[in-house]
């Protein structure tokens, strides 16, 4: 019986878990979510694809003209393609609700503007 | 034993107690189990074979998902032994965050065991507030890695990630509310009698069956054998600050209660002490991908205990044999020991005693039941079974 006085207390507390999908709790700073390509930077050197572990990262094309796919289903949100990009093309966005009911809607492609 | 009373009572794989499958066949007598006959193998993943197939910067994170609940533990002792094999000396700035880390990490999955034994002797009010109060720790986590759950902050040749001074007085804050609600459960568990009754003097292990059968971690320590891999074989930065072995002389589930209570508190300690001392300096350095040719084996204290890895390399980029053993697996032993001469009706504490994690020690060999030899089967072979079942679908 010993925490029935905290018990008892809580009942008069507002409840700690948020109505998710109404209520959002924003993810804290260095959060690694989604990565991105910013394709001005992109040499199409093609490291991304090979270091990563999952292969979520394909690309189509070689060198200059290369444009990326990347698919979120297989992602694990390592970081290791920003990690390993060496001209910093590959930024980890703050999103994390990436739940859909078809693969095709979780493909992201990145293409260079020609 | 009278008029062939025994009855064998399967347990799983699909159980009441815990949320992954193991097959347990218990032959009871009345209601006094007799003996135990464990059957593992229904979660096996095939993860040393995947293990073979990924260079070794792929497989920092695939050694992460081994476990989902210790999953800093694998990295630590999978880039260590890597390390090894490469001649490589961790930045010292390093090896603290390796620490923290690894001790942010032991107090989630102890609050979160201990939630789970409250769940299980049907104590679920102390099962919510403490996971409540968890998520303090959580959050800490997921601040200084990025992620809740798999960190990722150990790569071969130190960590990737720093702890910003700005965050520091954060985590202190979390610590500080940790210890006192710990503080406070300690009170609650000493007291309550709906604990006491249903862990008293349950599951017992003496120190020498302890010993003998091989108990690792908290399960060995509530045995009141001093053996930690922190201090008997120091990694990280484990050398350079101080903390004490926690252990009880109970040898029952409520001294492994005890046991695991008493290191979150030093834990906090642990972390307060390397958040003050660590040097400042670089976090990792830069090592080649593909690995010269050798054997290596690392130990680390996994918050269940005792994990062991062993790599194999032969001078490419990927590893020709790796091969882990978790705690789970060398507190099997113990845990049928403990389990004879109790009554059913307190298997599922029994077992979720040891904090049993099932997927991470599966393992599996194939046998010819006819002419009972056994097998280990090549990717190739094993491709090919897969493709014939596919077809026959």
């Amino acid at each position: 019986m010993a925490i029935i006085v905290e018990a008892i207390k809580h009942l008069f507390k507002r409840p700690v878990t948020l109505r998710y999908p109404f209520e959002k709790e924003a993810p804290p700073k260095g959060f690694r979510g989604r990565p991105i390509w910013d394709m001005h930077r992109c040499v199409g050197c093609g490291l991304c694809s090979r270091i990563c572990p999952s292969g979520a990262i394909e690309m189509i094309g070689r060198g200059h003209e290369a444009s990326i796919k990347h698919y979120v289903d297989r992602c694990l949100f390592c970081g290791q393609c920003s990690e390993s990009c060496p001209r910093n093309a590959i930024r980890l966005m703050n999103d994390f609700e990436h739940a859909s009911y078809s693969r095709d809607s979780m493909i992201y492609e990145y293409k260079r503007e020609s | 034993m009278s008029y062939g009373s025994m009855i064998k009572v399967p347990f799983g794989p699909q159980h009441p107690a815990l949320k992954e499958p193991e097959h347990f066949l218990f032959e009871i007598d009345g209601d006094i189990i007799v003996n135990v006959k464990p059957r593992i193998g229904y979660n096996h993943r095939g993860i040393e074979k995947a293990f073979e197939r990924r260079t070794y910067i792929q497989n920092i994170y695939l050694a992460e998902r081994i476990c989902g609940i210790c999953s800093d533990a694998h990295t630590t002792c999978y880039t260590q032994a890597i390390e090894e094999l490469l001649d490589v000396e961790v930045p010292p700035r390093a090896r603290y965050i390796r620490v923290i880390v690894a001790e942010l990490e032991r107090i989630h999955s102890h609050s979160l065991w201990l939630g789970i034994a409250a769940h299980e002797i049907g104590f679920d009010t102390l099962f919510m507030h403490l996971w409540r109060d968890r998520e303090a720790v959580m959050d800490v986590l997921e601040l200084v890695s990025g992620n809740r759950v798999h960190y990722a902050m150990n790569t071969i040749g130190g960590v990737r990630r720093e702890i910003a001074s700005e965050i520091i007085p954060k985590i202190i804050g979390s610590l500080d509310f940790l210890e006192k609600r710990t503080k406070y459960y300690m009170k609650v568990l000493r007291s309550e009698q709906t604990v006491l009754k249903r862990t008293v003097d349950i599951g017992v292990l003496k120190p020498e069956d302890a010993v003998e059968l091989c108990a690792v971690g908290p399960t060995l320590r509530a045995s009141g054998v001093k053996n930690d891999v922190r201090r008997d074989d120091p990694y990280a930065a484990y050398d350079e600050i101080p903390f004490n072995i926690v252990t009880d002389d109970g040898c029952d589930v409520f001294s492994r209660i005890l046991v695991r209570c008493g290191e979150i508190l030093e834990s906090i300690n642990m972390i307060r002490y390397a958040l003050d001392h660590m040097p400042s300096g670089m976090l990792r350095v830069r090592v080649p991908m593909a690995v010269k040719p050798g054997e290596a084996v690392s130990r680390v204290e996994a918050p269940r205990g005792e994990l062991i890895h062993y790599v194999k390399s032969n001078g490419s980029t990927r590893p020709e044999r790796y091969k882990v053993r978790s705690p789970t697996l060398a507190n099997i032993p113990a845990l049928c020991k403990m389990l004879i001469g109790q009554h059913v009706a307190d298997i599922p504490i029994i077992l979720a005693g040891i904090d049993p994690c099932f997927a991470c020690m599966d393992r599996l060999v194939f046998v010819d039941v006819k002419t009972n030899k056994k097998k280990a089967l090549d990717f190739e072979s094993f491709r090919k079974i897969v493709r014939k079942q596919r077809e026959l679908l």
